[in-house]
């Protein structure tokens, strides 16, 4: 059965409140989500006052500041601060997204920054992701093909090659899978976002030899079929890319092509 | 004992999108469609029964809770059908993109209102 309520130790409670030090007109209210494994104790938000005028304009930024300046025990996971790691992958203002390339102009009120939804947490902001790369695994993200040799190189067509476009962009940040209410409900079975339009720029590739394999490897109720078409993937891929689409493209392939 | 790794908040904080909306009412319009379903067997049955017990219905039918719910039976069979027509397109590969989705979306809630405004006016 799905359980819509948090369990009794993922319950959200009042945190610390911290006041700037310094007086500025443009003090913007941050809440950040909190969790320390070493403190036998339930999550919290604890909000900081950031004086935006001397912040970079990104949440990440923001999230920076408050690190170096006001709490240095705040975690988060960040790399590339231009939006091709993934690394800081959260859910701000209600929506999964990068927070390095989310402005904080952009929000007017005040910013609520969560790991991303429904995820087991390791420490703050840092979700633990060990199933979705485990479901990753499981689609086989590699070529698979007998042609390959060091001698010749593999070639593809203009047409073939532009079919990849809009899904070798994906940097498996996560943010699609964890805004998924069915994968919410059904991570453990279901594929999600994320895996399948993986599975999808597999079995789309011309030069993979195991499209058929693929196929059936995914043509499962629970694996694929939990996609309802709910759209919050599409909505909130940082790339701007649809996996909805991709999961759609799948559907229809079990259906018309004759050998799957 | 160590605390165990909480979960995220999920539903609690995240914001409901156009899309997510019409699709729980997608789902929601199903199951009143099948209480719909059993008023409209309930209705049949008492015709059979007779002329006195079928008079309780026509009460029930004309008072104001009675039109109520006729009429949101009427809306959740529209929404249902009509968003219907939205996932075969989808099933046939088309109506992917945010702007079409969102389009199209917002069309068939309109004309869900629509279609239950035509069938009770006339």
């Amino acid at each position: 059965m799905v359980q819509f309520n948090l369990p009794k130790n993922s319950k959200v409670e009042k945190g610390k409140y911290f006041k700037s030090k310094v007086s500025s007109k443009n003090i913007k209210k941050i809440n950040v989500y909190r969790w320390d494994p070493d403190k036998n104790e339930n999550p919290r938000v604890d909000t900081y006052e950031l004086d935006m005028d001397n912040c970079g304009p990104m949440v990440l930024d923001a999230l920076i500041k408050i690190k170096n300046e006001i709490d240095s025990s705040l975690t988060f996971r960040r790399s590339c601060r231009e939006g091709i790691c993934g690394s800081c992958a959260m859910n701000i203002d209600g929506a999964n997204t990068l927070a390095c390339t989310k402005s904080a102009k952009e929000i007017n009120d005040e910013i609520n920054i969560y790991p991303l939804p429904h995820m087991p947490v390791i420490k703050d902001l840092v979700p633990n992701l060990k199933q979705l790369y485990k479901q990753y695994q499981s689609v086989e993200p590699w070529m698979q093909s007998n042609k390959n040799s060091n001698d010749t190189e593999n070639l593809q067509s203009i047409e073939d090659r532009s079919k990849l476009d809009g899904l070798y962009e994906c940097i498996l940040c996560a943010c699609c899978a964890t805004s998924c209410p069915s994968y919410w409900w059904n991570g453990d079975k279901y594929l999600g976002p994320a895996v399948l339009l993986q599975a999808y720029r597999w079995i789309i590739d011309s030069r993979d030899e195991e499209r058929k394999k693929r196929l059936k490897k995914v043509a499962d109720e629970l694996k694929l079929f939990r996609c309802h078409t709910i759209m919050n993937c599409t909505n909130a891929c940082p790339k701007g890319l649809n996996p909805a689409k991709a999961i759609g493209s799948i559907k229809k392939m079990l259906v018309t092509e004759k050998s799957a | 004992m160590k605390h165990q790794s909480p979960l995220s908040p999920h539903l609690q904080v995240y914001k409901w999108q156009l899309s997510s909306l019409l699709s729980i009412t997608h789902r929601m319009t199903s199951i009143f469609n099948l209480l719909g379903l059993t008023i409209f067997a309930i209705w049949i049955f008492l015709l059979f029964i007779g002329e006195n017990t079928y008079n309780y219905f026509e009460v029930f039918a004309s008072s104001l809770f009675g039109k109520f719910i006729f009429v949101g039976i009427t809306w959740s069979f529209s929404y249902h059908m009509l968003n219907g027509i939205r996932h075969l397109f989808w099933d046939m590969g088309y109506g992917y993109e945010i702007k079409t989705a969102n389009l199209s979306g917002i069309l068939v809630l309109c004309a869900s209102f629509i279609l239950t405004l035509l069938v009770w006016i006339t």
